[in-house]
């Protein structure tokens, strides 16, 4: 790849994101159950529309989607930052534990302290942070290799996975609410879940670009980067902060979903390479678009079921991630 | 009044060890460490660069404890080449050059029109202009190394380190290189240290040589006075002679009869 070349692919692929994702966004109020067409939507939003599309579209189709376009964007953004940070190509929030410490954590709150639900992100959050800093710390051995992060990190994932099911056996009175979230799912999300991740979800993301900077400093190894005076144990203690916040948010209203962290940057790594000026956004476009089609898919093609979309994300992203180990381009 | 001094530094890592070292480097001049491998060398260096922390003893910049200058004003004067590695990323010459500025910009700032002069008079030096544009990968080892080089000029310390940076090259870049760095020296009386395996070179090229042998410092000085069959015997264990042409020492080793 060229200097010129790489400019024009950084070109195609975000015209390419973009497209997708007006793409995704009508696929996704128009198809399901009822379909509704392009001058019914329009009419809607304009707020003309007849009464049942208002109520499809504006209650039930459009709150979806943005917690759908949030949830990716905040995945795909964790996933860039963690496989920098962590210089492992493999690092997920869902793979390395990331997620799972969020979900304990939520699903805790949810079973035992119904009544602080609207403190979820923040929750999430922590219990994400503290499997990371558990992660990091296990890996530690005068710096952290990427082969220990990540058996630590599945490590991790297991024993939060078997804690996850252990509370879930406990308190099995109260689960029910529980098991849809736990399977990744956008099913049933509305105005509500919007308010509740909407203003993390977006101050995190605008935060992010700050370490775009730092990111790329960091890509030239620690010891070039503390030469050029960077502070580097700070950096990545902030930037894994931000990182576990990011995946805390997506979990706390759409629960377990995985690989979108691993699959996007990747996919736009291998497109664009790993300057994090053009990764990090594309990525967050990127991971926005994967959800939100992935979404529409997993509650059309099997109608009358709805399936959750981390069920089927799970099935797109496992064979990925096995091509990739196989391919063995992890940068 | 040495650019680098050290005092008594004491540096420990499993079973090796830098003890009670005192040395003093000289401003303005050219320097090679050199010494078998497993010396001391790159772990000198690397403490000169504080990649690494002394146990005890210090490091003087111009009569200044190196731990005493802030993180970003320590990197506005010393930075280093380190040992290259096989990754890099897929990035061009000239975006490479320009994180020599990171340590001059202000937190998230682009580049000014100074670091950008800077930049070019960087590339200019190391005869990069028309490879800017270049993607790093595609460059040969001596280009890459001159990258590399460009990078730390654009750092605009006043001590540069280099740690083998001849290893992996063919002698033609062997040569430019350290005629780069000669010239580099000699124009802009920037004081250069580097570890070296090529002695021929070290002699030919740097003011001092500084012979290192387990952790010590076995010698120090003019290449001409300590360049010696003695010395060859003493540190490298081996049988040789050295000739001088035109200034240019050469090892002659005595072949073993098997």
């Amino acid at each position: 790849m060229d200097v010129s070349e790489r400019k024009n692919r950084r070109i195609v692929v975000i015209i390419t994101l973009l497209v997708l994702l007006i793409v995704a966004i009508y696929t996704g109020l128009s198809l399901g159950a009822v379909k509704v067409n392009l001058s019914q939507i329009l009419q809607v939003l304009k707020g003309n529309g007849e009464e049942v599309y208002e109520t499809i579209i504006y209650n039930l189709r459009l709150p979806r989607i943005i917690i759908g376009l949030l949830v990716g964007a905040c995945l795909a953004a964790s996933g860039a930052l963690l496989q920098g940070v962590m210089k492992n190509p493999l690092a997920d929030p869902g793979i390395i534990g990331v997620s799972a410490g969020g979900g304990l954590a939520a699903i805790l709150t949810m079973v035992i302290f119904p009544a602080y639900s609207y403190l979820l992100p923040f929750i999430a959050f922590i219990g994400a942070f503290t499997a990371t800093i558990c992660i990091y710390l296990f890996a530690w051995d005068k710096g952290a290799s990427p082969v220990k992060i990540v058996l630590a990190g599945v490590a991790m994932n297991a024993l939060l996975g078997a804690m996850t099911n252990g509370v879930m056996v406990l308190y099995s009175d109260r689960i029910q609410s529980v098991i849809g979230w736990l399977s990744g799912g956008l099913n049933g999300r509305g105005w509500y879940h919007v308010e509740i991740i909407f203003p993390y979800a977006i101050v995190m993301l605008l935060l992010s670009f700050f370490t775009i900077k730092p990111m790329n400093i960091l890509i030239l190894g620690d010891e070039s980067a503390k030469l050029l005076g960077q502070n580097v144990e700070w950096i990545r203690l902030v930037i894994i902060l931000l990182a576990s916040f990011l995946a805390g948010i997506a979990v706390s209203v759409a629960g377990l979903i995985g690989f979108v962290g691993l699959v996007v940057p990747h996919m736009i790594r291998l497109l664009i390479g790993e300057d994090y000026r053009y990764l990090l956004p594309y990525s967050i476009v990127g991971g926005a678009v994967l959800v939100v089609l992935a979404d529409t898919v997993a509650r059309t093609a099997f109608d009358p079921i709805e399936l959750p979309v981390g069920i089927l994300l799970a099935a797109l992203g496992a064979p990925f991630f096995i091509i990739l180990l196989r391919k063995r381009r992890i940068v | 009044m040495g650019a680098l001094k050290t005092k008594n530094l004491t540096f420990i890592q499993g079973a090796f060890q830098i003890n009670q070292l005192s040395l003093a480097i000289e401003e303005g001049k050219m320097t090679a460490i050199v010494g078998p491998n497993g010396s001391g060398k790159s772990t000198l260096l690397k403490l000169f660069a504080r990649l690494y922390k002394a146990e005890a003893g210090e490091i003087l910049l111009k009569d200044l404890p190196i731990t005493q200058i802030g993180r970003k004003e320590f990197s506005k004067k010393i930075t280093m080449l380190l040992q290259s590695k096989e990754t890099f990323p897929n990035i061009t010459v000239e975006e490479l050059v320009s994180y020599g500025r990171t340590p001059h910009q202000k937190g998230l700032s682009r580049m000014n029109k100074e670091d950008r002069e800077i930049l070019e008079w960087a590339l200019h030096e190391c005869q990069l202009m028309s490879y800017k544009d270049r993607m790093l990968h595609t460059l040969s080892g001596g280009e890459l190394q001159r990258a590399r080089i460009a990078m730390a000029l654009a750092q605009k310390t006043e001590v540069l380190l280099l740690d083998e940076p001849t290893t992996y090259l063919d002698i033609t870049h062997v040569m430019e290189l350290m005629e780069l760095m000669k010239k580099i020296n000699q124009k802009y009386g920037m004081t250069i240290v580097m570890v070296l395996h090529e002695l021929s070179f070290a002699g030919a090229y740097c003011d001092n040589l500084v012979v290192m042998k387990k952790g010590s410092v076995y010698k120090a000085g003019n290449p001409q006075d300590i360049l010696t069959s003695k010395l060859l015997e003493e540190v490298y264990e081996i049988d040789a002679m050295i000739k001088y042409e035109n200034s240019f020492p050469m090892i002659i080793p005595n072949k073993k009869n098997w």
